[in-house]
C-alpha cells in the first residue's frame, strides 16, 4: 500500500512527466494560453490516459503471451485512437454537458504524446496491473498540474510583463517552464515513508 | 543563369521553407518533447534526427501515394498506421545495429509516432501533393528538425560535459560542468534562447493580441 502512495506521489512531483520528462509539450504550449482552457485539456488527458494505460496492460499481456511484442507500438496507438473516439461518441450521446465543456480537446489528445508515453513506460518498468492504474493516473494528474501552473503563469505575464520581440507568444513559454523545472527539481530525493 | 532560375523553382520553395522559413520547431513549435529529451548528447540527436527525417520522408510518400483512397473521415488513423510501422523499423534497425543509442533513447523512439512533426506534415501537406514534393518536403522538415536539435545538443553537451561527441575540449582550468544543463530545465532554456536568436536574426516575430 504504502508502495502505491509512494508510486502516486512520485509519478506528480519527482517525475513530473511534462517537467522532468519533457513529454506532451505541443498541447501544452498551444492550449495554455488561458487557465479554463488548460483544465479541460488537462482533465481530459488525466481521463484518456488513465482508461487506455488500463486497456493497453492486458493487450500487451496478451501479446508477450504470444511473442508480438515487436507490433506493441502498433498495437498501442489504435487502442488510444480507438479509446479516444468511443469515448468522444459515448460523451457526446450520455453527458453533452461534459461533452462541450471539453469535447473539443478530445481528438487533439491522440497526439498528445503523454498518453502513448505512459503505455510505454509501464512495458519498461514492468508494472502490474494496479502499479500501472496508480501510475497512469499520478502522471496525468502531474500533467494536469503543470499544464494549469503554465497558464496561470501566461494570464498573468500578459498583463504585467513587457516581453521582448523576438521571445514573445511561444518563446517565452520555455523559459517559464524551464523555471518550473527547476523548482520541480527541489522535489528529488523526495520520500513520504521512511 | 542556371543559378538564379534555380531560386524560383517549386523544389527550392519548398526545401527553404522546411529549412528556415517554416522550420518545424523554431517557427512552428511543433515536436518539442524529442526536441528536448533528447538531446543531452550530440550523438542522440543526430540518431534521433535522421530517424524523423526517414519516418517523416516515407510516411508522407505513402500518405500522397494513396491520398485519393482514403476516406477523409479515417484519415487520421490511417496516417497512425502507417507512420507506426515506419517507426517500429526505425526501433528495429537501431537496436540491431547501433543498441547503445536505443538504450539511451529508450522510449522516445517508439515516441516518434506521436511527433506533431510527422502527423503535421502528413495532414498539411502530404495529402494534397504529388509524391516527388512530398518527399523534397519531408526532407527539408526533417533536416530544420535535425539542424536544431544537433545544435541545441552541441550547446548543452558543452557545457553539461565539456565535450563534444565524446572528444574533451580544452577548457579553461577550474572550469565546473554545468550538471543542469543534462536535465530538463536546461534543454528548456537553451532552446528558449535558441528560439529568441533565431527569430531576431531571420525578423520573424510572433504576432500576439
Amino acid at each position: 500500500m504504502e508502495n502505491l502512495v509512494q508510486l502516486f506521489l512520485q509519478s506528480i512531483l519527482n517525475n513530473n512527466i511534462a517537467l522532468a520528462f519533457i513529454l506532451g509539450m505541443c498541447p501544452l504550449i498551444a492550449i495554455s494560453t488561458n487557465v479554463k482552457n488548460a483544465k479541460g485539456m488537462g482533465l481530459a488527458v488525466v481521463l484518456v490516459v488513465t482508461l487506455t494505460a488500463m486497456i493497453n496492460w492486458p493487450i500487451y499481456a496478451l501479446l508477450k503471451s504470444t511473442g508480438t511484442t515487436a507490433l506493441s507500438l502498433l498495437v498501442f496507438i489504435i487502442t488510444i485512437a480507438a479509446t479516444v473516439q468511443i469515448l468522444e461518441m459515448l460523451l457526446d450521446k450520455f453527458f453533452p454537458k461534459l461533452y462541450n465543456a471539453f469535447g473539443i480537446f478530445l481528438p487533439l489528445i491522440t497526439v498528445n504524446c503523454v498518453v502513448l508515453a505512459v503505455s510505454l513506460f509501464f512495458v519498461r518498468n514492468n508494472y502490474t496491473f494496479v502499479e500501472t492504474t496508480i501510475y497512469s493516473f499520478g502522471s496525468s494528474v502531474g500533467w494536469l498540474l503543470a499544464i494549469v501552473l503554465v497558464a496561470g503563469i501566461r494570464e498573468k505575464m500578459k498583463k504585467v510583463s513587457d516581453v521582448p520581440r523576438g521571445l514573445a507568444g511561444k518563446g517565452i513559454v520555455f523559459i517559464v517552464l524551464g523555471i518550473l523545472a527547476l523548482a520541480f527539481i527541489g522535489f528529488t530525493g523526495l520520500s513520504f515513508f521512511r | 543563369m542556371k543559378l538564379i532560375r534555380l531560386k524560383y523553382t517549386k523544389w527550392f520553395n519548398v526545401l527553404k521553407d522546411g529549412l528556415s522559413k517554416n522550420n518545424p520547431i523554431v517557427i512552428a513549435v511543433l515536436g518539442i518533447c524529442s526536441a528536448l529529451a533528447v538531446t543531452n548528447r550530440v550523438e542522440n540527436a543526430i540518431a534521433m534526427g535522421l530517424g524523423v527525417t526517414f519516418v517523416v520522408m516515407a510516411s508522407s510518400a505513402v500518405v500522397s501515394l494513396i491520398r485519393n483512397f482514403i476516406p477523409t473521415k479515417v484519415r487520421m488513423v490511417t496516417y497512425m498506421v502507417i507512420i507506426s510501422a515506419f517507426v517500429i523499423a526505425v526501433q528495429m534497425f537501431l537496436g540491431a545495429f547501433f543498441p547503445l543509442i536505443e538504450k539511451s533513447l529508450g522510449a522516445y523512439v517508439g515516441l516518434i509516432i506521436t511527433n506533431c512533426i510527422v502527423m503535421g506534415r502528413a495532414e498539411a501537406y502530404a495529402v494534397k501533393n504529388p509524391v516527388k514534393y512530398t518527399l523534397v518536403d519531408g526532407f527539408a522538415n526533417g533536416m530544420g528538425y535535425t539542424f536544431v536539435l544537433v545544435s541545441i545538443a552541441a550547446i548543452r553537451e558543452i557545457l553539461a560535459f565539456g565535450e563534444i561527441l565524446g572528444y574533451a575540449l580544452p577548457l579553461p582550468a577550474g572550469w565546473v560542468n554545468w550538471t543542469v544543463m543534462t536535465m530538463a530545465p536546461g534543454g528548456f532554456f537553451v532552446l528558449g534562447v535558441f528560439i529568441w536568436v533565431f527569430r531576431e536574426l531571420s525578423k520573424h516575430y510572433e504576432v500576439t493580441e
